[in-house]
């Protein structure tokens, strides 16, 4: 029994005790023992007093002192009305009921919630509980991260949790950062790099210098961010509150109204009252918006939690409702649709030369640049040439460069370089776009290395992925040439691309395509009507893009705070797969909730219809309220399943 | 100034509805918030006042749903 809490315990064996009493009571007043006199009316009344207190008495005095504090329309306020006008009416059967079920609803009610709290609070247990801090003198203190210094040095066992963000001064190993990224490939740290908070060390001993306190910590901000979320409410649960407001008070007005309006126009008041006094109770019954109160904001918030173990922290209930209606996206090309640094895409070789053989000769007259291409090339030469071979390397700056390596003069650079050197170059012709570097050795054209900024793994899936999740228009912003922006769509599937964009262009681009989007949507409040625009960054450079948006979503931002800050959604690894995910994370949790609000609202007004034609009891009316209540929540829990 | 608390035994997002709304009306609230689903109180208020706004908020919570416990730290 261990899964329940003591209070929760207490409340079980008062529903068990009350429940037998009642159905010996029931079985004894079907078998007649209550003579129909007035002394067997009041014991009868006395002996069903009995399981009703039992199993109602934190009910009733949670009514009284309600009444006190002048806060009517309350849960227990309605029930305990309804049940003592159910014992007005000589109903004592279904006042013990309408309370017993009323608690056992309440009961699953608190059991469920219990449990989402629970599994949040384990999704959110990436934090670590202690730290263990070296003195001075090498000896070993654990303390509370709380109490952790910048400067400290932290030892770091195999498999303990990295307390605060830090840089490690000895020890290598892999740390595991699945909690923060949803990736479970470990990542390599060495001495002299960062590690965050939050990610589990693996086999190996660390010792950490904290660079910030644990307030500050990456894994802190995400707990606060994600904790913060469930304020910033998203449309569908202001429109729940909204509704709430004034469900429960025009119920209960119009209750008053059932119980007096028909008896009075009918002329035969004392005759009819106590079967309208009876229908206006089981209205009081249904008047509590709880299925809707609850679990609205529950499937909100195991959409954010569901997010954020997948590595994806969504700031608020309403990005989660924009990111399921996204109709643009427009996202940055280099760093976040490609990789945002050169690399050899395609060499082209020269009748009789090996592409290995191009790239090693390219390589040895590049060995002394710094440039982003001969950096590219170099990284592709698997056998460089002994630096110590390599003499008389001449660069013309953005034109080429000319190294002799061993015997051979080695000619590196663009078309115009090459030919003014004398060397002739045939047209090349290839599907690979990017910049050309043509090779020649003792002025004989050998071959052409093609360099490009190549696109990430995974970003045409992720597309097709967003094409597939609803997304219209996919748009690309990029500030190179046309050509290669056009090739880089092209490969990617997108269909619109705008090229040559300076910075403060990207956010222009943006406006026009929202301006556009507007003006499709039409009318007054095209702004609402219009469909949604997320764009994709990396978060550094883009924070004015990323605010113009409805969703600004950062990618690759683990330990950046600017990022953090900047965007509404941040997605913590590099993964732009994660963006279809979260939009179909983002689609259920709307699902659920629509499921939901249309399920309560349907059932409690049939009841309320069948109530007030005297058709639907108590009992249903009870069904009604906690029954709704406690599948709306189960409902809502789906959200909290792992997902794919 | 803003800062949270922990509620204890709030067991009814209703009243957490309630409480928020009526915390918000208080004197000096700049901002407020209860969250059923984390039992957490976040008040923001104008540092000048705030221990006394806080007083307030616990009486009202008090009010509303007389179980709920507020942990001052």
């Amino acid at each position: 029994m261990d899964r329940f809490t003591p209070k929760q315990k207490k409340e079980l064996q008062q529903i068990g005790i009350s429940f037998v009493l009642f159905v010996i009571l029931m079985v004894s007043e079907h078998a007649g023992l209550f003579p129909d006199t007035l002394g067997g009316t009041v014991t009868e009344l006395l002996l069903y007093l009995v399981p009703y207190f039992i199993v109602g008495h934190d009910v009733v005095r949670k009514c009284l002192i309600g009444i006190r504090n002048r806060q009517l329309f309350d849960e227990s306020f309605l029930m305990t009305l309804a049940t003592v006008g159910a014992f007005g009416c000589r109903e004592f059967g279904e006042a013990v009921a309408v309370m017993l079920f009323y608690q056992v609803g309440e009961f699953f009610q608190s059991y469920a919630v219990g449990k989402s709290r629970g599994s949040i609070a384990d999704l959110m247990s990436m934090a670590a509980d202690f730290a263990n801090r070296e003195a001075e003198d090498g000896s070993i203190e654990v303390i509370d991260p709380d109490d952790i210094e910048v400067g400290d040095i932290l030892v770091i066992k195999p498999g303990e949790k990295i307390p605060t963000d830090g840089v490690v001064i000895e020890g290598s190993g892999l740390v595991n950062t699945s909690a923060l990224t949803g990736e479970s490939l470990p990542r390599p740290v060495a001495v002299g790099e960062q590690v965050i908070s939050g990610c589990i060390n693996g086999d190996s001993l660390l010792r950490v210098r904290a660079e910030k306190e644990f307030d500050d910590c990456t894994v802190s901000q995400i707990l606060e961010l994600v904790e913060e979320a469930s304020s910033r409410k998203s449309v569908t649960e202001n429109f729940i509150t909204r509704f709430a407001r004034w469900y429960t008070p025009t119920v209960v007005i119009a209750a008053v109204i059932l119980a007096f309006l028909p008896p009075l126009i009918s002329g035969s008041f004392a005759a009819e009252f106590g079967e309208w006094v009876l229908r206006a109770c089981t209205f009081l019954v249904i008047s509590c918006p709880c299925a809707l109160v609850i679990s609205v904001p529950l499937a909100f918030f195991g959409g954010i939690g569901a997010a954020s173990r997948n590595g994806v922290l969504v700031k608020g209930s309403n990005y989660l409702e924009l990111l399921s209606e996204l109709d643009t996206v427009v996202s940055d090309k280099t760093g976040t649709l490609t990789e945002g640094r050169f690399k050899v895409a395609a060499v082209e070789a020269a009748e009789g030369y090996a592409a290995e053989d191009i790239v090693r000769f390219a390589a040895a007259a590049e060995s002394g640049s710094t440039h982003p291409i001969a950096a590219a090339i170099i990284e592709a030469c698997d056998d460089p040439i002994a630096q110590s071979k390599i003499k008389d390397v001449k660069t013309a700056a953005g034109k080429g460069i000319t190294a002799t390596a061993g015997e051979d003069h080695i000619t590196v650079g663009n078309r115009g370089f090459l030919e003014t050197e004398g060397i002739k170059i045939p047209d090349i012709d290839t599907e690979v776009s990017g910049t050309n570097c043509y090779v020649a050795k003792n002025g004989k054209y050998i071959g052409t290395i093609i360099v490009a900024d190549m696109p990430k793994a995974g970003v045409k899936e992720a597309i097709s992925g967003m094409l597939e999740a609803g997304v219209k228009n996919i748009v690309m912003l990029t500030g190179d040439s046309g050509k290669v922006a056009g090739a880089v769509a092209k490969e990617l599937g997108i269909s619109d691309y705008r090229a040559e964009l300076l910075p403060q262009d990207k956010v222009s681009a943006v406006e026009e395509l929202l301006d556009a989007m507007r003006k499709k949507a039409g009318g007054n409040d095209a702004d609402r009507k219009r469909g949604r625009l997320a764009f994709i960054g990396d978060g550094i450079n883009d924070a004015p893009v990323l605010s113009v948006a409805d969703v600004g979503i950062a990618m690759g931002s683990l330990g950046s705070d600017a990022a953090i800050e900047a965007a509404d959604v941040v997605i913590m690894d590099d993964d732009i797969a994660k963006i279809p995910a979260v939009m179909k994370t983002a689609r259920k949790t709307l699902s659920i909730s629509r499921q939901n609000i249309v399920f309560a609202l349907f059932v409690k007004f049939a009841c309320l219809l069948l109530g007030a034609l005297g058709i639907a009891n108590m009992w249903v009316a009870v069904f009604a309220d906690v029954g709704v209540a406690v599948i709306c929540i189960l409902n809502s829990m789906r959200m909290l399943e792992k997902q794919e | 100034m803003k800062k949270k608390f922990k509620l204890i035994d709030l067991d009814c997002a209703n009243c957490a509805a309630k409480m928020e709304e009526a915390i918000k009306k208080i004197d000096g609230v700049t901002d407020a918030s209860v969250s059923f689903m984390t039992q957490k109180m976040m008040i923001e208020a104008d540092d000048a006042v705030f221990d006394q706004v806080v007083e307030e908020a616990v009486k009202v919570i008090a009010k509303v749903e007389p179980d709920c416990q507020v942990v001052l730290k």
